[in-house]
């Protein structure tokens, strides 16, 4: 209540920037401090050579693919595994440098390398056509068989693409699956995030079957007892490494670092340990030997620690003392996003209330104008936005600064109708009284109207605190690993939606509480004329 | 002394004006009471006297500061009142708020603030507004305070108080301000009828302090036993003036 004349400064600025943010997408640039446009492709292609000079390869790859692709291992959560992790790392090697994987939402891998917030993606990627009108692609690493699973002993089960026709089937969305079950007239059901939902509503008759790729087929059908995984293939798709398109030097290094892995059995050695080696892959990489292994230790391993799931006591003892790091790391950034983002939103929040209150026109018309837009706009666009779309505008943010301002200026919306009831609800008798008294506005504002606002505000001001605490989770979508995330990748890494379900809330109880608490003391201490009178 | 002369006034968009050709004088010391049915223009005129609320034409002069309509822009700043303070707390303003540091005034609802003790109620003001030091206008408060009656209650919230305490203590708060001319609107419609001598008692003890005071009312009972003047509000201008026996016995 104490901001001056730089306030409204302030918040022309924000408005400024949604419009800027708004406008289309023209060819402006707006000069920031850590703007750093990518390499245009015009000049000296040096992609190779920052990866060199950094020492290490970023790659992204979403965590909650799960196995066997990049995943938390469930005996010792704190580390990724996977046969992608392996490979990154071979890669890497062979370029000279370390692996560093980041975390990124699956369905935004693609939009994260072109920001430029790692050197390639890594995880799963089918080649196909469409992708290399955004992307370069390495060549392939992998081929996966796509299988079909059914529930066992089911009489009626689909067991060929013409017996699919109009029966509900699961898959993932946006792959090679997923056309050919639409091309074979199936009722198609995709799923966004883990693999085993797919297969659980499979085995709950929510559908008929499941076709997927090889590897999710051999992690996550084959091992449940109650489904069936065909024999026969049903088409075949190819994993490559993305990469920005005019990163050609990485690219060209990185397909000879593939080739000499191949020629060395590197590739093979890798695929054998996590029982993905198949005839189609050593064709393609020409390789030899064609068989897989009867012993795979990696599948074993993973099959001993996930097979099988111990009654809630024993995880509880056994297992989730284990994910106590990743998730107080998760809670940490969960709290550190939300604190920051409500130390944005309320002072704009302020403004906007007060501007739109007591505000000349035009101010009061551009803070319902804000309002309205924040208000009336999914928190999720905002923030896609902000991430993904200003780039086009020469505005790089880093993830938490996105993350904090889309929440910020969003919920900013919120506090100011929350401020704004307060401000309602005090008599304007109140004003007038001081006034009268020769208070100026603003001192009857600091010293007469808003500790009376204040205090009806608070209550669904601590509400949206909360609300953004839950909220926050969408931080996720900018590699941000705060809590959920930490939830998603730990349960589709240990195969435990329930009990680590259970584990997140209390975390989100542990978080919130203390909020709410303290919000209840300072409603009381401001409210402490009333419980005087009352008594 | 407070002098009022030929004020008028128009609301936008209204056909006769609420207040016009509006003069009388109140000499120092005195305790006027302005009486008038609903809709004379008794409140708006006690708003115009205590700067809150902008006139069309004439002037208010208190203890020789006269502030004459127009030199505030009076159309702009009322609908900076109503619209809101930030853009009008400049220029032109400065003149007719200056009234506000001159001019106490009692509101008929008293408008304490519920969420400060009584003691803070009467400090806030000289505190913020004239940068008295917090000790001399605890001081002084507690002196009103006491003068008033409420020595006892200066920790109470205003909840705690009886409606005749909460107007003394507006009244204090008033007079915490050491104004030239004290206000009141209605002083006896947000109390019992059994109060009414508690209220003349009050206004007489603040008289033999030598304030000028200006009461508006439609309670001719209060007019008749506390005045040293009456004058007669109707259709927004004084039609009589005189001692309260003599108008008042005229015009029942």
């Amino acid at each position: 209540m104490r901001r001056r004349a730089a306030a409204p400064g302030f918040l022309i600025f924000a408005l400024l920037f949604v419009a800027v943010a708004l406008s289309a997408p023209g060819r402006a640039r707006i000069a920031l401090a850590d703007a750093r446009p990518a390499a245009p492709p015009s000049a000296a292609d040096d992609s190779l050579a920052r990866v060199r000079a950094r020492g290490e390869l970023r790659w992204g790859a979403d965590p909650q693919g799960g196995a066997p692709y990049v995943f938390q291992d469930p005996m010792d959560p704190n580390h990724l595994i996977g046969f992608e992790v392996d490979l990154a790392g071979e890669i890497a090697g062979k370029l000279g440098v370390k692996a560093r994987p980041v975390a990124g939402q699956w369905e935004n891998l693609l939009d994260l390398l072109d920001r430029g917030d790692f050197d390639v993606a890594l995880n799963g990627i089918e080649v196909a056509d469409e992708k290399l009108r955004v992307c370069a692609l390495s060549t392939p690493y992998y081929v996966a068989p796509e299988r079909l699973a059914v529930r066992k002993g089911d009489g009626n089960a689909p067991c060929s693409l013409e017996a699919l026709r109009g029966r509900p089937a699961g898959t993932l969305p946006g792959s090679l699956a997923e056309r050919i079950l639409v091309r074979a007239g199936a009722e198609v059901r995709t799923y966004e995030g883990g693999q085993d939902e797919i297969y659980s509503d499979l085995e709950l008759g929510r559908t008929d079957a499941v076709l997927l790729d090889a590897p999710i087929a051999r992690y996550y059908g084959e091992v449940e007892p109650g489904l069936e995984v065909l024999g026969g293939t049903f088409g075949e798709v190819r994993y490559a490494i993305a990469l920005r398109k005019q990163d050609v030097a990485l690219q060209t290094a990185i397909d000879r670092a593939l080739a000499d892995l191949a020629r060395e059995g590197r590739l093979r050695a890798i695929y054998q340990s996590w029982g993905l080696w198949n005839v189609e892959t050593a064709a393609l990489l020409g390789d030899p030997q064609p068989a897989q292994a009867p012993y795979a230790p990696a599948f074993e391993t993973w099959r001993a620690a996930v097979g099988k799931m111990p009654p809630l006591l024993e995880r509880l003892r056994d297992r989730y003392p284990a994910t106590f790091a990743l998730f107080a790391r998760g809670a940490l950034l969960t709290v550190v996003v939300s604190v920051v983002a409500m130390a944005l939103a309320v002072p704009i929040g302020v403004l906007l209330a007060l501007s739109r209150k007591y505000g000349p026109r035009p101010l009061a018309w551009l803070a319902i104008g804000y309002i309205e837009f924040f208000r009336g706009t999914p928190l999720l666009v905002q923030l896609i936005m902000i991430y993904f779309g200003l780039p086009e505008l020469g505005v790089r943010l880093d993830p938490f600064v996105a993350g904090t301002l889309a929440l910020g200026l969003n919920y900013a919306a919120a506090e100011a109708e929350n401020y704004r009831a307060g401000l309602e609800s005090v008599p304007v008798g109140q004003l007038e009284a001081s006034w009268a008294l020769g208070l100026s506005t603003r001192q009857a504002l600091r010293w007469v109207v808003a500790p009376q606002a204040l205090r009806i505000a608070i209550p669904p001001a601590t509400n949206d605190f909360i609300a953004l605490l839950k909220d926050s989770s969408l931080v996720s979508l900018v590699t941000l690993t705060e809590l959920t995330k930490t939830y998603l990748n730990l349960a589709s890494a240990m195969r435990d939606h329930l009990g680590l379900g259970l584990v997140v809330a209390a975390w989100y109880l542990i978080v919130s509480l203390p909020f709410a608490y303290l919000a209840r003391r300072v409603e009381a201490a401001l409210g402490r004329h009333l419980r005087a009178a009352g008594t | 002394m407070i002098r009022v002369r030929d004020l008028e006034l128009r609301f936008a968009g209204a056909v006769t004006p609420v207040l016009q050709a509006l003069s009388f004088e109140v000499r120092e010391g005195a305790l006027a009471v302005i009486v008038g049915a609903s809709g004379a223009g008794k409140t708006t005129l006690l708003r115009c006297l205590a700067g809150l609320q902008a006139f069309d034409r004439g002037a208010i002069e208190v203890d020789g500061l006269a502030i004459a309509a127009g030199e505030e822009g009076g159309d702009r700043y009322r609908r900076g009142l109503l619209g809101g303070g930030w853009s009008t707390a400049a220029r032109g303003v400065a003149r007719l708020e200056s009234l506000r540091g001159r001019v106490g005034l009692v509101f008929q609802s008293f408008e304490l603030f519920p969420h400060l003790s009584v003691l803070d109620n009467l400090t806030l003001a000289p505190r913020r507004a004239k940068g008295v030091a917090r000790a001399e206008a605890e001081t002084r408060a507690r002196q009103l305070l006491a003068d008033l009656g409420l020595a006892e209650k200066y920790e109470a919230f205003p909840e705690q108080l009886s409606g005749g305490q909460r107007q003394r203590v507006a009244i204090a708060r008033a007079l915490a301000l050491e104004p030239r001319v004290l206000l009141y609107d209605e002083p006896t419609s947000a109390l019992d009828p059994s109060l009414r001598g508690e209220v003349v008692a009050t206004l007489r003890r603040v008289r033999a302090g030598g304030m000028t005071q200006i009461v508006v009312s439609h309670d001719r009972a209060l007019a008749r036993e506390a005045a040293d003047e009456v004058l007669v509000l109707e259709g927004g201008t004084i039609v009589a003036r005189g001692a309260p026996g003599v108008v008042l016995d005229d015009r029942v």
